[in-house]
């Protein structure tokens, strides 16, 4: 199963969990079973069923384009991480 | 996926093939265009750091002869709070328009108000004078832990800060808040022997391209823009057009003109979207360029910081842990590259136990661009001088420490992921047996010092198109500008995909229009991605090559192969053709050929250097002589070695720069008094020795000639380096950039 | 508008009259009125070189002489240095080492070469590095730029 590196900042919703182990095919279904075990993980991570603009995804240490659809292999290792970009960043509302 | 065979064209120094337009004068840059008609742009900029707009009154200015439009950001499209996805990354509307031209306030001096259309320059800057402004002004915050402070004035009320989709209460000018941990940081400094804590100060610095910003813009009767200028990228100005003037992107096309310059600041658009509202209030092309003090005041630079680093060590020099505190400047709206920075603090080391907070904070400065590795260089000055400093203290040479805790495969980065492969290792163990490293350096006053660097070098997407020439040669169709010799570094990989020689492709950067979707030359891609999409499509054609020759010769196409230029039938009939041969026969095959290559690779593949620098430093004066330079580099495969150099040492002399001279001086009222090369001290040749660069190639799995990135990591060791190297010659440690004669003195009790 | 002036000039070897106004520089004049955009805008006030002409046999930056004080005067610019068929020594020299990379500073520091090159063919780095201390160049670090004239002065 994919594990999921839990930025230290989401770590209060785990418990102080550093990486947990979930099932799921793409970031999506990753997304979706985290938010079961940890509710309120998904609105930290997606806006409208996306990533959050200024988060990147990593999948093995490879930055990919940041798509929940992004599928994932059975023993990926997935980063939430800023997106390195020059662009100005996403308000707060 | 590594071709190990020998190259036949990867490697060769060619002439590149925009060469002989750009020493004759005849290249076109931006500012070169010419329509008939032409009205010239100028721009109205706020005198004031911080204030309110209460009116605009344009009526003196339209009534000056020759004044044909003028325009304000009420002729912007409401951007509502949309979130525009640019490509590089999700960007506010709102404040992308109001950085074009500002609303409701100004929130720098310098800021864009409005801008003039005339019959000649001189008339548009003269009808800018007569514009009248009232401004409501209100007290400036310059300096990133002011502007934290809870009482700071606030630049944008609705800021809350957030903590990865955690929003505060209180309004603030810090607008996010990252944080990285590894391990348990307690235990790790419990470990360490020895424990060095220092805070630096960095300076707000300009790119500093030559070539200042310009657009012409032209609206045609059916709605049709064309908009020809200097870019880092074509398709990011189409997006960032269309999202401005919420105009759809199929009636927008941007041709790239050659560019002088950009170093990550001509990506953002300044006066692009100016250009296209004036164009389509007069009817008319307009030009629009900026003077230098724009550029230094109303373009991005990259920003001042605030960095506090402590890491710990055992006797024997192993890093138990690390420890950072980064706040960076974002300037007028958020979006500071303190992300990046946090990301490549400690990354040429691996630490078990690590913790990086990184704040991106708002204050009355321009909104920061990116500059060569954002953030990153930033961010070594501390970490790089604190790791000098353990060195000597514990009596060990500072590049054995960085051999003895360096980064390789298969290690974890600070912010997560597994380092890839990566040369590290070999970048420090090339400067350590460097003759630089060992010469003698005894006198009195001079110093050497050295300082690594990481940055991570990104994909992203790229086009390639290849048409097939009948006389064997090829007409190569891409959209990254070509701002440092990559035609050539890109052609040169179709060449050697095709057996022909660089000088047998003729590679052309055109419009939007004409070719797929290509991200900007930026993020050291170009070589990288495009050369990527370069290879995809030379292997398109080859296929389709193979095809006609099976045709030719009535055989399979499994028995044609196809080695050093020349395809042959295998298998029974001894038939050989040259690749140029077989181009003159491709009517009688089946018609023209044409390769395309799309990528979107996620294997960039970091990159390293080790800088070796020596100083002389003037007791009297303060002043900083460079003395020597090596800079050692992993490029993974120089394709084309001397632009390879080129990127070392250009980088390695911006460094120079940030290190000795380079800093936006502001007064209190928020003004830049320096805002001219005069002022703003650039290093001139006069001001250096040669800068040996020294490339070492790690080969990148993640591309098919092993290519990694070279454009930014050069400019992230300099600083530290030549901090380590003054503390070498006159044993103090410089904890501010820029270290320039005044604060030498001050540093050495001189004044 | 103010009056324009007419002015007769030698550019690259030919008679040329145009009209500017007074408060035009010649880097004007050349780029918008005679359309020879080599000479480049860096800084419009001396201090980078991008725009360097030769005038009257001295090296001037053309953003701080007027237009109509080119009058009797005359001008070479990088578009008169190569032969129709045959790129100048320096221009080869630029090319061989790979001596630019976005190429705008490039017409000035070619320009700024020859004039060096004519008074002083045998100059040592240093004299090169003193020489060439007016024209800024952001993407080179100069290394290569240097490099390059002091082959084109070997090769002269
Ligand atoms: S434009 Fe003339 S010196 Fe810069
Ligand atoms: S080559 Fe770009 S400024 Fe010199």
């Amino acid at each position: 199963m994919p594990i999921v590196a839990i930025p230290s900042l989401l770590r209060n919703l785990t418990n102080g969990e550093e990486s947990i182990t979930v099932p799921g095919t793409t970031i999506r279904e990753v997304i979706d079973n985290l938010e079961v075990r940890y509710p309120g993980m998904k609105a930290r991570l997606c806006e409208d069923d996306r990533i959050k603009p200024g988060l990147a995804v990593y999948i093995n240490g490879l930055l990919t384009r940041g798509s929940i659809l992004e599928s994932v292999d059975a023993d990926a290792e997935i980063h939430f991480l800023p997106a390195i970009g020059g662009g100005m960043a996403a308000p707060s509302h | 996926m590594l071709e190990n065979k020998e190259h036949k064209v990867i490697g060769t120094r060619p002439i590149r093939h925009d060469g002989v337009d750009k020493v004759t004068g005849r290249a076109l840059y931006g500012a070169d265009f010419q329509a008939a008609g032409l009205l010239h742009g100028r721009v109205l900029r706020s005198p004031h750091a911080h204030a309110r707009i209460i009116s605009i009154d344009t009526s003196r200015a339209e009534a000056l002869p020759g004044v044909k439009g003028i325009v304000t950001a009420k002729d912007i499209p409401d951007a509502g709070d949309k979130i525009a996805d640019l490509g590089e990354g999700a960007v506010n509307l709102k404040y992308l328009c109001d950085n074009i031209l500002a609303s409701d306030k100004v929130l720098y001096k310098g800021h864009a108000v409005a801008a003039v259309a005339a019959t000649n320059p001189h008339i548009a800057e003269e009808a800018c004078t007569l514009i009248d402004v009232e401004y409501e002004v209100l007290p400036p915050v310059l300096e990133v832990r002011q502007a934290m402070e809870p009482d700071a004035p606030l630049l944008h009320e609705h800021i809350r800060t957030t903590s990865l989709g955690e929003t505060a209460e209180e309004p603030s000018n810090v607008a996010s808040h990252i944080q990285h941990k590894l391990g348990d940081p307690e235990k790790g400094f419990a470990a360490a022997d020895i424990v060095v804590e220092r805070e630096f100060i960095t300076g707000t610095v300009h790119q500093g391209y030559i070539e200042p910003h310009n657009a012409t813009a032209h609206y045609n009767a059916d709605g049709q823009l064309t908009i020809w200028c200097s870019t880092q990228g074509a398709f990011t100005v189409r997006e960032q057009v269309a999202e401005i003037l919420q105009y759809p992107i199929s009636k927008i096309k941007v041709v790239p003109m050659e560019i002088g310059g950009g170093f990550g600041g001509k990506i953002s658009v300044y006066i692009k979207p100016v250009a296209a509202l004036l164009a389509k209030k007069t009817g008319k092309p307009v030009k629009v360029l900026m003077n230098r003090s724009d550029v230094f005041e109303g373009t991005g630079p990259t920003p001042a910081s605030f960095i506090r680093v402590k890491m710990g060590a055992t006797k024997e020099g192993k890093i138990t842990a690390a420890e950072a505190y980064l706040a960076f400047e974002a300037g007028a709206y958020p979006g500071s590259p303190v992300g990046p920075g946090a990301m490549c603090i400690f990354a040429p080391y691996n630490i078990e136990h690590v913790i990086i907070d990184g704040y991106d904070v708002v204050v009355n400065k321009p909104k920061t661009a990116p500059y060569r590795a954002p953030g990153a260089p930033n961010a070594a000055f501390g970490s790089e001088t604190v790791v000098d400093e353990i060195a000597e203290k514990l009596g060990i040479d500072p590049l054995e420490i960085r051999l003895l805790n360096a980064a390789k495969e298969g290690d974890r980065r600070a912010d997560g992921p597994v380092h890839p492969r990566i040369g590290c290792i070999e970048t420090v163990e090339a400067a350590k047996a460097h003759p630089h490293y060992t010469a003698p350096n005894g006198k009195k006053h001079h110093g050497r010092g050295v300082a690594s660097g990481y940055w991570f070098n990104i994909g992203l997407e790229s086009s390639v198109t290849i048409n097939v020439n009948s006389d064997g040669t090829i007409n190569l169709i891409e959209g990254s500008t070509d701002i440092g010799g990559t035609r050539a570094s890109i052609a040169m990989q179709a060449a050697e995909v095709l057996g022909i020689s660089a000088e047998s492709v003729n590679p052309s950067v055109v419009d939007t229009n004409s070719v797929g979707y290509t991200a900007v030359t930026g993020g050291s891609r170009t070589t990288y991605a495009t050369g990527y999409a370069a290879y995809e499509a030379a292997q398109d054609v080859k296929r389709q090559m193979i095809a006609r020759a099976a045709i030719l010769w009535e055989v399979d196409e499994a028995n044609v192969q196809f080695a050093d230029g020349e395809f042959s039938s295998i298998n029974g009939k001894e038939e050989q053709i040259s690749f140029r041969d077989l181009c003159g026969r491709l009517g009688e095959t089946g018609g023209p050929i044409v390769g395309s290559g799309t990528v979107n690779p996620g294997g960039a593949g970091g990159a390293y250097a080790t800088h070796v620098v020596d100083v002389a430093v003037d007791e009297e004066t303060g002043k900083v002589d460079i003395l020597r330079y090596t800079a050692v580099q992993d490029a993974g495969k120089a394709i084309h070695p001397s632009y390879v150099e080129g990127q070392i040492q250009g980088g390695a002399v911006q460094g120079i720069g940030w290190a000795l001279n380079e800093e936006y001086i502001y007064n209190d009222e928020g003004t830049m008094t320096n805002a001219s090369f005069l002022d703003y001290r650039m290093p001139t040749c006069l001001d250096l020795p040669m800068i040996d660069a020294v490339i070492v190639e790690v080969p990148n799995p993640g591309h098919p000639y092993g290519v990694r990135g070279v454009g930014e990591v050069p400019i992230v060791p300099p600083m530290a380096a030549i901090a380590n190297a003054i503390y070498d010659a006159i044993g103090i440690r410089m904890t501010e950039l820029p270290m320039s004669p005044d604060r030498l003195l001050k540093a050495m009790g001189k004044i | 508008m103010a009056r324009r002036s007419h002015v007769q000039t030698t550019i690259n070897g030919e008679t040329v009259e145009f009209l500017c106004e007074p408060r035009q520089s010649l880097l004007e004049v050349l780029r918008d009125e005679l359309h020879l955009t080599g000479a480049k805008e860096g800084c419009n006030n001396g201090n980078c070189g991008a725009c360097s002409v030769i005038l009257d046999g001295r090296l001037v930056n053309s953003c701080l002489v007027l237009g109509v004080e080119t009058e009797g005067k005359s001008v070479e610019t990088i578009e008169g240095l190569a032969a129709p068929d045959k790129l100048h020594p320096i221009q080869d020299a630029f090319l061989e080492n790979a001596a630019l990379q976005c190429g705008i500073c490039t017409p000035g520091f070619i320009m700024s070469a020859k004039a060096l090159l004519e008074q002083n063919p045998n100059p040592t780095e240093h004299e090169v590095r003193y020489w060439l201390a007016g024209n800024l160049c952001r993407c080179t670090g100069y290394d290569k730029i240097v490099r390059a004239v002091l082959d084109a002065a070997a090769a002269e």
